[in-house]
Parts: structure tokens; C-alpha cells; sequence
């Protein structure tokens, strides 16, 4: 074999090698499922951002927002939102530093822990009531979420929920929350 | 040898004799090789006597009886399951994925369209943030101290091969995944997550994901908290920000004792437990070959030690191998007890050099108010003088 033979042979080996690679990798699409259409994906799109991005049109108020929570909530939440059994939704706390981490009796609220106005409605909507879920009008979620936030001493009485005013909301909690400070990816290169 | 049609005929009218005598059977026999045996059944079961059970807690959440297991492998019938709205019937000729959001082209992917792309089989734990009985009793089994974690072979298709379908945008840095649930559960996971190892599983030790489990496809994200890993997946919408959604905020988190509370906290880090001995066994003297299961969802477990003196001398144990990439990691460590009381302990160590915090560090950290996700402390047991095996009980705070 003389020397050129043989580095054309080694060209040949090397393409015929990088194919392989090519094919091992796949294509850059595959060609399978099929393009969503806008009202498939509007019918299941239901997330709410925290700054109000899809808020749906609609209002509501404390007052109404009152009558739906006694027939729908309270038997889960207590009458005024303190008793339980489930989740307490409603109190504030007085003391400063967020002492969550050394009083195991204080219960996260949505006045004292929840650090987003709009994850209120988002979660009422898509999960509440645990007998009927995602039974409820926007009306009526933003009803909810304006007694919510009435009762944790966040909005006035009368204030009215909607797109923009729910979105509007500051959490007092918000400032509390940080960001996991461990590395969150495997710490070493995966093989 | 030449089987004709009168020797099938003639092995079929023998095998209904036989089945009708085996069926006729009701309890074991003395000498079982006195009995001709039972005939083939469409479905195995578990020997007759062997009675392991999840144990149920309440109306969200079962965990895997650890301490009647070996191996690493959790039976597809016992692995745990938590869920936030009911398990779901769905029909998989139903089923549908969307991905959308910041993405070129949104697309609907079918159950059998998942299947048709490239698929990756890993042997990896999923563990509940919240895995640890924290006020337990003496009289606690290791499946109640920690039973939301089970390791099974996952099956799938890479999320990155479905993201690399619809073209993702290159200002995408977090997904939002939910779930087809009562409590249409979402999550937002980070969009390097997502492109790394994260996998849309319909595969669980070699059969169809159980209902339990997310049936017919789940998200599963090696290494991080249960929660994240949304079951049931129906949709995924692909975004520059995290959602904010009810179960990473309000849910979750967990306060720390410099008045903070850490969120998006994925990582289960490094643990261990001692699933023998433990309670309810009790001991008579003699060797006794202590084992467990170590898991991190940092990569691999590099050691496993125990201590049979309450802590006060540490041993590295044997890890069965292969050790596996954030999988459960079975160690055994033999011990000659001659009586009298001991506390036995294990602790992990993962191959990032991380140690198995005891549970005064974690109470320094987190207080003693702090949520129960993320806690992974030092656990152990007391061998009584006379056998009997408790929980080594701690007061948390």
C-alpha cells in the first residue's frame, strides 16, 4: 500500500465516521406530532404571571367576594379564614425579621407569606373549589381574591380586583423570598 | 424430537387434570415436592404470606415500606406516591402534551408520537421535598421515616429532543409544566434543567408509568424534588421568567433562620437510611449485617458510613455496586452484637464531598418554625439490651 492509498483511505474511514456520528445524533427535527392551533393551547393556557401577563377580563369585589367564600370556602378554611381545618388563608403578622424559621405555631398565609397577589387567583381558578375544580367564573375568582386580600388587610373594602388592579398588589412577604444559593446543576459534567 | 397432534392433545387434557388439582389446593403442603404445582397465570403475584403495603397517610400521600425491601430497585406497586388533587384516570388514546410560549413552532404531541422519538431508559430515586417524619416516635418503621423515596428505571423521551421540536427560543430561561390533575399542578423549572437531563417518562421498570406515577407520561427531573417532576403532564409553556405558581411560593420554600425563605430549592441533597435493623425487628446476638439505601440528587454516593456507638466512631460501609448516578445506593455493614444497648447510625457523604448534615446543624440553619421540605438529617436506631430495635427519637427544636 503505497502512502497515498493509504491517507485516502483514512479521508474515506474518516467521513464514513462522521456520517455515523451524524445519524447517532438524529436529525435536527424528527417530523413528529402536529402544530398546536391557538384555541387549543387558549383552552388549557390558564397561568397567571406575577405581573398580571393573562390576567382575564372581569371584577370582583370583597363583598361579593364574601357570600361565594361562605357557600364555597369555609367549610375547608373556617368562617373567617383563621379556623382551618385546611390551609389558614388569612392573618398578618406584627412581628418584624419574618420569624417563620423559630415560631412553629405561625401558619403561612396569604397576608403573611404569599409573595404574589396574582398566584392567589391563578390557584383559585385552576384548583379550587377540591368538589368542583375550575368550576368558578373569573368573576368570581376575582371576588375571592379581592376578599382574600380585603381580609389580610392588603386592599380597602371596597377596592375592586381586575387585570389591573390585581396586578397592582405588593406582597409585604415578597422581599423575603431568595433564590436557592446551592449550585442547582449537577456539580460535576455528566458522562 | 417430532411432537405430532395427538401428543398436544393428549398434554392439553393432562394439564386441565393437573390445573383442576392445583386449583383444588388451598394451603401449603408439608412436602410441596409431594403436590404437583400451580399452572401458568396471565399476571405473577407475591408469595402468599409476604403482605408488604404502602402505607397510606391520609388522603394525599403513601410511602414504601423500606424496611421489608432490598435492593435498589423500588417495586412498581410499592413506590410512593403524593398527589395534591386525587390520582387521575385518563385515556391514553386522549392524552396530549402541548408546548408553547416562546417557542418557534407549538406543537401537540400524542402518547404514541412520544413514544416514536428516541427514548432513554435511567435508573434514577425520586424523593417528596418533604421525606422526614420529623417528630416520629420510638415506634416508627423506616418506610415512615422515610418513605416518600423509591428509585425505579424511568423511560422516556429526552425533553430536550421535544424543546428541540418546537424550536425554542433563544430568550427562554424557564418552562412552566402542568399537570392534567384535579389540582392542574404547575411548576416552573429552570430551561437548563430542562435541555440537561430532564426526561418525559411513560416507562417505569418496564412497563407503563402506574396512575400513581403520572400514567400516561410524566415530567421527571433526575435529582430534584418530587413536586417539580409534574405528573400527568398535559402542557408546557416555555418562558423568560418563572411562573410564580402556588406550590413554589406558598408551598415549597422553606424560611431559614436569617429571616429568609429559599425557594426554587430543586436539589434533594445527600442521605441516608437504616432499613435494617430498625423498628419493629428485634435482634438476637450475634452478626448482624446492617443495611440501607443512601441516594443524592448531586450525582453519585461516594461513602456511607455507620456508627454502632451512637456517633461516636464511624466505619465506611460496603456499597453494592454498580453506584448509580442519583439512585439509591444499597450499603451494608457487618456488626457483631453482643448484647446491650446501642445506637446504630448511617450517614452519606456524595461524590461532591457533601456530608449528611446531623439535625442540631440543620435546626441552625433552618429553625425550629422552618417547613418540613428539604431535611435530610442523621437518623438512627437503638438496639434495646434485650433486641428489641426503636427509633432513635429526636426532638425537632
Amino acid at each position: 500500500m503505497t502512502r497515498t492509498r493509504f491517507t485516502s483511505g483514512c479521508a474515506a474511514l474518516l467521513v464514513v465516521s462522521m456520517a455515523g456520528v451524524a445519524l447517532a445524533q438524529g436529525p435536527a427535527r424528527f417530523g413528529i406530532g402536529r402544530p398546536a392551533t391557538p384555541q387549543e393551547i387558549a383552552a388549557i393556557d390558564i397561568d397567571i404571571m406575577p405581573d398580571g401577563k393573562a390576567l382575564p377580563a372581569g371584577r370582583g369585589t370583597s363583598a361579593e367576594g364574601a357570600a361565594i367564600y361562605a357557600t364555597k370556602c369555609a367549610q375547608c378554611h373556617g368562617k373567617t379564614g383563621t379556623e382551618g381545618p385546611n390551609d389558614i388563608l388569612v392573618g398578618r403578622e406584627p412581628r418584624t425579621g419574618f420569624p417563620f424559621s423559630q415560631d412553629p405555631k405561625l401558619p403561612h398565609t396569604i397576608g403573611n407569606y404569599w409573595p404574589y397577589a396574582t398566584t392567589v387567583f391563578d390557584y383559585v381558578r385552576r384548583a379550587m373549589p377540591p368538589t368542583a375544580p375550575g368550576s368558578l367564573t373569573d368573576n368570581e375568582v376575582y371576588a375571592l381574591t379581592a376578599f382574600l386580600l380585603n381580609a389580610n388587610e392588603l386592599i380597602a373594602a371596597d377596592a375592586v380586583m381586575d387585570s389591573t388592579t390585581l396586578a397592582a398588589v405588593k406582597m409585604p412577604a415578597r422581599e423575603h423570598f431568595v433564590p436557592d444559593t446551592r449550585t442547582q446543576m449537577p456539580r460535576k459534567p455528566r458522562k | 424430537m417430532k411432537v405430532t397432534r395427538r401428543d398436544l392433545l393428549a398434554g392439553a387434557a393432562c394439564a386441565v387434570a393437573l390445573g383442576a388439582t392445583a386449583q383444588a389446593q388451598t394451603s401449603p403442603a408439608a412436602d410441596p415436592s409431594k403436590v404437583r404445582g400451580k399452572p401458568p397465570r396471565a399476571t405473577g403475584q407475591r408469595a402468599a404470606g409476604e403482605k408488604v403495603q404502602r402505607l397510606v397517610r391520609g388522603a394525599t400521600s403513601s410511602g414504601t415500606p423500606h424496611q421489608d425491601l432490598m435492593g435498589i430497585i423500588t417495586p412498581s406497586d410499592l413506590h410512593f406516591e403524593r398527589h395534591h388533587g386525587g390520582v387521575p384516570e385518563i385515556d391514553p388514546a386522549h392524552y396530549s402534551l402541548v408546548i408553547h410560549g416562546m417557542v418557534d413552532r407549538p406543537m401537540v404531541f400524542t402518547l404514541a408520537d412520544l413514544k416514536r422519538f428516541p427514548s432513554v431508559s435511567r435508573i434514577h430515586f425520586l424523593e417528596c421535598s418533604g421525606n422526614l417524619g420529623r417528630t416520629a416516635g420510638p415506634e416508627t418503621t423506616p418506610g415512615q421515616l422515610a418513605g416518600l423515596t423509591s428509585t425505579s428505571e424511568w423511560t422516556g423521551v429526552p425533553l430536550a429532543t421535544l424543546l428541540k421540536e418546537a424550536g425554542v427560543q433563544a430568550k427562554a430561561k424557564w418552562l412552566l409544566a402542568e399537570g392534567t390533575d384535579a389540582a392542574v399542578l404547575t411548576r416552573s423549572v429552570p430551561i437548563e434543567k430542562a435541555l440537561d437531563d430532564a426526561i418525559v417518562a411513560y416507562g417505569q421498570n418496564g412497563e407503563p408509568i402506574r396512575p400513581e406515577q403520572g400514567y400516561p407520561a410524566r415530567l421527571f427531573l433526575p435529582g430534584w424534588e418530587g413536586n417539580a417532576s409534574v405528573k400527568w403532564l398535559r402542557r408546557i409553556e416555555v418562558s423568560d421568567q418563572p411562573f410564580m405558581t402556588r406550590e413554589e411560593t406558598s408551598k415549597y420554600t422553606e424560611p431559614f433562620a436569617n429571616g429568609t425563605s429559599r425557594m426554587f430549592s430543586f436539589r434533594m441533597d445527600a442521605r441516608s437510611l437504616i432499613t435494617y435493623p430498625g423498628f419493629p425487628v428485634t435482634l438476637t446476638p450475634g452478626w448482624v449485617e446492617i443495611n440501607g439505601i443512601a441516594w443524592t440528587g448531586a450525582g453519585k454516593i461516594a461513602r456511607v458510613d455507620v456508627s454502632t456507638d451512637g456517633g461516636k466512631t464511624w466505619t465506611a460501609a460496603k456499597l453494592q455496586e454498580p453506584v448509580l448516578s442519583m439512585a439509591h445506593t444499597r450499603f451494608r455493614h457487618l456488626w457483631n452484637w453482643t448484647g446491650g444497648e446501642a445506637v446504630i447510625m448511617s450517614r452519606a457523604v456524595d461524590e461532591t464531598g457533601y456530608m449528611q448534615p446531623t439535625r442540631a446543624e440543620l435546626l441552625t440553619q433552618r429553625g425550629p418554625g422552618t417547613t418540613g421540605y428539604h431535611l435530610n438529617p442523621v437518623t438512627g436506631w437503638v438496639v434495646q439490651a434485650g433486641g428489641k430495635v426503636i427509633y432513635k427519637e429526636e426532638a425537632w427544636g
